[in-house]
């Protein structure tokens, strides 16, 4: 694809004997919303981890706005504008939701080129993030204090403050109930208009109907599937992955 | 309270603690044991600087404080060397720049321990630096030039600069280093340093996907930490003036680092400092034998340090501290 935004080739990760992925090739073209589903264990999140830069690939080449990721640590992929939030949230426990945010500003967003945000403008920014997220009026408070969506729109939060180009939500809805999921996609459909290409990995086959343009299907560290949702969905072998035979 | 204004109160409650003291006190006493006292808030806010805001323990801040005393010695024999091999006559180094030296070594050590050891985590990274402290003292004992395990005579300069005894010289410098010691950790806290630290130690993985250079940052943390230990140790040959491995080494300081800022507090540069004054002072009246009329040998100091950490660790895991915030958080509400 010309214009890919994220271009993944053979991308493949072994632990020991057990091939987790094998020979990933994935495009994502700017602007997108991808849904990547795939049964327990097929290595949503392991791809995720290797795009990221938390676990490294041993084969294949990642390229990400023309420029080669390999080598590069997690915090360099972050600050070139990859975003991810985590299956279970990873909240900075010991500091209020304001720190939580103001760590990606101070790290991320201050330590491009030609960024350096002030701390005043860091204040106001954190609450921004936090009142797009309903959290501003908890900005003091720790994260112990919050349920579980709240938990996961701080997850959120906290990756869009990295002003990130491709965002990766990993599982950010499990657990969640209906009207909950309504509020997180409602957010996830707002940071896209705003021009953050989205990757939703998810189980919820309601939430990844109704947001994705496209679907990615992974079985057992392979690509099944690459397709428009509702034609992926039809594909024999998803059917058979998902259902049996 | 602004970071310029603080150092000011710190350097001038510094300051007023030397004269004050200086103008009051003759017994020489009060100085030893005000020094150790001290040297105990310049190491437990040096370990909090890695244990508390980071979040990596370490028992090897006897191998930090070790280096820093004798790299003094090799300073201090160096003079009487370049004469007796090259013939070169060098003036006696004073203690201030064997101070600097010490930091630079043992900070030197605390990145390439760092560099070594910062993929283990938790009890791992402490059972490294307990056994990097091991490896250094065998070091030691088998180097000839520092004393080796005989240890070495170190002899105090007649007289002292600033005048009055070389005890209250030693006194004086450890205030100072007090006062940096704090001073650091405090600007550290309030810093963009201090959050990156925070986020490292609440969650690595999710402080590297934040844009956090976790690597670098830790390693800016043990050098630091390290190298304020070194400095504490610098001055510890003149103070002893007899300088053995078993007492530069030994484990108290270790356990004493810990402990202190365990029971006082570790999220704020305020906890190491109160527990190292409580516990230190509690220490230096078991060892002066306060105790014996509760019948107690003076030796017992540690078992009250294991004690208090012990009843501090089931009762108020966050120190003195936390449960002075706690104690204001319920008057609030």
């Amino acid at each position: 694809m010309a214009d890919a935004l994220l271009d993944v080739n053979g991308l493949g990760k072994r632990f020991g004997g057990f091939v987790a992925l094998d020979g990933i090739d994935l495009t994502v073209a700017k602007g997108e919303r991808l849904g990547l589903i795939g049964p327990n264990g097929s290595g949503k999140s392991t791809l995720v981890n290797c795009l990221c830069g938390t676990l490294q690939n041993e084969t294949g080449a990642v390229v990400f706005k023309g420029k080669p990721l390999d080598g590069l640590i997690a915090h360099e992929r972050t600050r070139l504008g990859l975003a991810r939030s985590f299956q279970l949230p990873k909240p900075f426990h010991s500091l209020s939701l304001a720190d939580n945010i103001r760590i990606p500003l101070l790290y991320t967003v201050n330590a491009r080129h030609g960024h350096h945000l002030s701390d005043a403008a860091i204040a106001e920014r954190c609450e921004e993030l936090l009142s797009h997220v309903n959290l501003a009026d908890k900005a003091r408070h720790r994260p112990r204090d919050l349920t579980q969506v709240e938990m996961r729109k701080l997850e959120l939060a906290r990756a869009v403050a990295t002003q990130p180009t491709l965002l990766f939500a990993d599982e950010a809805m499990a657990g969640l109930s209906h009207s909950e999921i309504e509020e997180i996609l409602a957010l996830l459909m707002r940071l896209n208009d705003e021009g953050i290409t989205i990757v939703l990995i998810e189980h919820i086959m309601s939430a990844v109907m109704s947001f994705s343009t496209r679907l990615v299907v992974l079985v057992a560290g392979h690509k099944i599937a690459d397709a428009l949702p509702q034609e992926a969905i039809r594909n024999p072998e998803v059917e058979k992955a998902y259902l049996g035979e | 309270m602004r970071n310029g204004v603080f150092w000011a109160i710190l350097v001038a409650t510094g300051l007023v603690f030397v004269v004050v003291s200086r103008l009051t006190i003759a017994n020489e006493y009060f100085y030893y044991a005000g020094y150790v006292v001290l040297e105990y808030i310049v190491l437990a806010t040096a370990w909090n600087i890695l244990g508390g805001y980071t979040g990596y323990t370490n028992f090897g801040t006897g191998a930090f404080f070790a280096a820093g005393a004798y790299s003094s010695v090799v300073l201090f024999k160096l003079p009487a060397l370049l004469l007796a091999t090259f013939h070169w006559k060098i003036p006696a180094i004073p203690v201030p720049v064997m101070i600097a030296v010490g930091g630079v070594v043992a900070g030197l050590l605390g990145l390439g321990t760092g560099y070594l050891t910062l993929r283990l985590r938790g009890v791992f990274f402490a059972i490294a630096t307990l056994a990097l402290s091991i490896v250094l003292q065998t070091l030691i004992v088998n180097w000839g030039f520092v004393g080796g395990s005989r240890g070495t005579y170190v002899i105090r300069p007649p007289a002292a600069p600033l005048g009055g005894g070389y005890i209250q010289y030693l006194f004086t410098l450890m205030v100072l280093l007090a006062v940096i010691a704090v001073g650091i950790a405090r600007s550290i806290e309030r810093s963009r340093l201090g959050l990156g630290f925070h986020a490292i130690r609440d969650d690595e993985l999710a402080a590297e996907a934040t844009g956090v250079p976790t690597l670098r940052l830790k390693l800016i943390s043990t050098t630091i930490s390290g190298a304020l230990m070194g400095m504490a140790g610098a001055p510890l040959p003149y103070f002893v003036t007899y300088l053995t491995p078993t007492a530069s080494f030994d484990l108290a300081y270790a356990v004493n680092s810990v402990a202190m800022p365990v029971i006082g507090g570790m999220t704020s540069w305020i906890g190491p400092l109160i527990g190292a004054i409580l516990l230190g002072t509690i220490q230096q009246l078991g060892t002066v034998g306060f105790f014996l009329d509760l019948k107690l040998d003076p030796t017992f100091n540690l078992l009250i340090v294991g004690l208090l950490l012990i009843l501090f660790v089931i009762i108020a895991p966050n120190g003195i501290v936390g449960l002075v915030r706690s104690w204001m958080g319920r008057r609030e509400t």
